[in-house]
């Protein structure tokens, strides 16, 4: 539990005070108006410093902007007092020692989340791609799924290729997975049974798509280079079509026949395992790589791409290609792009605890039996949450010790739980107490 | 594959730095806590590895913050 909350409502309000700086707009004393400027901004950045321990830097960032807007205005002792005013109002805005800031964060994104629900559908399929929106994408991600039902990455590309359409699609072309079977228009199967030893002579004819060969940008030579590494089979091509490719193989029987057939349309071309499809996008004045599929440790290797900037909505790759601070930023940045994208207003504070949870052993725990609530250290507690009977039995059989220092355990066995006052002890020394009458 | 790019470079992670052990307890100090109760991070995590964090070490994050600009976090280098 490490939320802070403040509201921001409050610093810098106080311009509307005009009071005692003298308006001096006479030539001839510029030159002290100028000096007495900068003593107040002087003093402002003084004043600042002193409470930089106690604000974070945003906050005194807009101070300080607010504060030289009405710099005209207002006088040393006005400056001390807004600046006064900020910190305390911050200090009144954070968090309170023992507040349930976790059952706050889980109401907060709770209830906006049952809104979706009968909303979510309308918004599917936006754009080329299907991207899983709303409650089941929010659930993918608290889940810690390992794949995205929709997994897609957002590619940027490095200054050479990113202005041009043409060169971007060069750097599509490296990243597409192109397999045999995505440039062939069809393929044939001749097939003899050899009637001494009973295997099944076959061969494959391969037609290719001159048309897609040019889209992909692949060479037929490549494709039979690419074929005649695979084992077992032999490749030759057609003398009088170029574009047919013939490979021929003994097989035991007909769905061994079948495997080696799919085995050879099967073989990866160029392109990266994973990324099923990619489109070309202008953002602004930038082309940008989507695709279908994900795969960032190799994508961040191609050449012509950004690697700063890619990325992908499978925060299970984040977290071993980038590590868990990456994947604690990714888990935000998701969740908060799906509540936006519903319309909805939940604070960035309560996403932000949820993604503190999930990341905090260090890898990415869901939050539930496998994860956040299935590793409570309390026995009574997770035997409340899923698998009661389980919980019991397994922790009777250990002899395990129920500490009862969280909330749920406190709630079964009837005490005051420890949150808000309930964290608060009262102890009393009897020997020091007063004999009644004596003292208030 | 001439150069592997460094993840350090990349916008989702943030400034990483291995605290000295005097800075580490200084930080213990001021935030009242032991080094298990802080996050963890594992030293086979990438950033982990190309900073050169061990297993006991206190882990300086420095994020960019949408609510305080910047916020300081600190993490626990664990084995594994």
């Amino acid at each position: 539990m490490g939320g802070k909350k403040t509201s921001r409502k409050s610093s810098g309000k106080k311009q509307g005070k005009t009071s005692g700086s003298k308006k001096s707009r006479a030539g001839g004393k510029k030159s002290r108006k100028t000096r007495r400027e900068s003593g107040l901004e002087k003093h402002i950045e003084k004043e600042l410093k002193r409470v930089s321990e106690v604000l974070p830097p945003s906050l005194i960032e807009e101070l300080r902007t607010k504060l030289l807007e009405v710099k005209d205005i207002i006088t040393k002792e006005e400056a001390s007092r807004i600046i006064e005013l900020a910190r305390l109002d911050y200090l009144n805005n954070l968090v309170e020692p023992a507040e349930p800031v976790g059952t706050v964060a889980a109401q907060s994104m709770g209830e906006p989340s049952t809104q979706m629900t009968l909303r979510t559908f309308h918004f599917a399929g936006v754009r080329e791609l299907n991207v899983t929106l709303g409650l089941p994408r929010l659930i993918e991600i608290v889940d810690a799924r390992k794949t995205p039902s929709t997994p897609i990455m957002t590619i940027y590309l490095d200054e050479e290729h990113r202005g041009d359409r043409e060169k971007a699609k060069e750097v599509a072309r490296r990243i597409e997975l192109t397999k045999v079977e995505n440039v062939t228009r069809r393929h044939e199967i001749e097939l003899y049974e050899d009637p001494e030893t009973g295997n099944y002579i076959f061969t494959v004819i391969l037609e290719l798509d001159p048309v897609m060969l040019e889209d992909k940008g692949v060479s037929r030579d490549r494709i039979i280079k690419a074929l005649s590494k695979l084992k077992n089979i032999e490749v030759s091509e057609d003398p009088e079509n170029p574009y047919r490719i013939i490979a021929s193989s003994v097989a035991r029987d007909l769905t061994h026949m079948q495997r080696i057939k799919e085995r050879i349309l099967g073989v990866k071309l160029k392109g990266i395992k994973g990324i099923r499809r990619v489109i070309i996008q202008k953002r602004g004045d930038e082309f940008v790589l989507m695709t279908d599929g994900s795969n960032l440790e190799h994508v961040l290797e191609v050449k012509g791409i950004d690697p700063t900037r890619t990325r992908t909505n499978n925060i299970n790759e984040i977290e071993h290609v980038l590590g868990i601070e990456a994947a604690r930023r990714a888990i935000i940045d998701e969740i908060n792009n799906v509540l936006e994208d519903q319309g909805l207003d939940v604070d960035i504070r309560h996403v932000m605890l949820v993604a503190d949870a999930m990341t905090r052993t260090g890898e990415v725990k869901q939050i539930g039996r496998h994860g956040v609530s299935g590793e409570k250290e309390s026995i009574l507690a997770r035997a409340a949450f899923e698998m009661t009977v389980r919980h019991l039995f397994d922790a009777a059989a250990r002899g395990e010790t129920d500490m009862l220092t969280g909330v749920t355990e406190n709630v079964i066995v009837g005490q005051i739980i420890p949150m808000g006052t309930g964290v608060v002890d009262l102890y009393m020394s009897p020997s020091k107490a007063r004999p009644p009458g004596q003292g208030e | 594959m001439v150069t592997r790019f460094n993840v350090l470079d990349h916008e989702l992670v943030p400034k990483h730095e291995v605290l000295k052990p005097s800075e580490a307890v200084e930080v213990l100090r001021k935030l009242g806590t032991t080094p298990d109760k802080l996050p963890w991070i594992r030293a086979s995590d990438p950033v982990a590895r190309a900073i050169g964090a061990k297993p006991g070490d206190i882990v300086k994050i420095t994020r960019r913050s949408p609510t305080a600009g910047v916020s300081i976090a600190y993490r626990f280098v664990i084995a594994g």
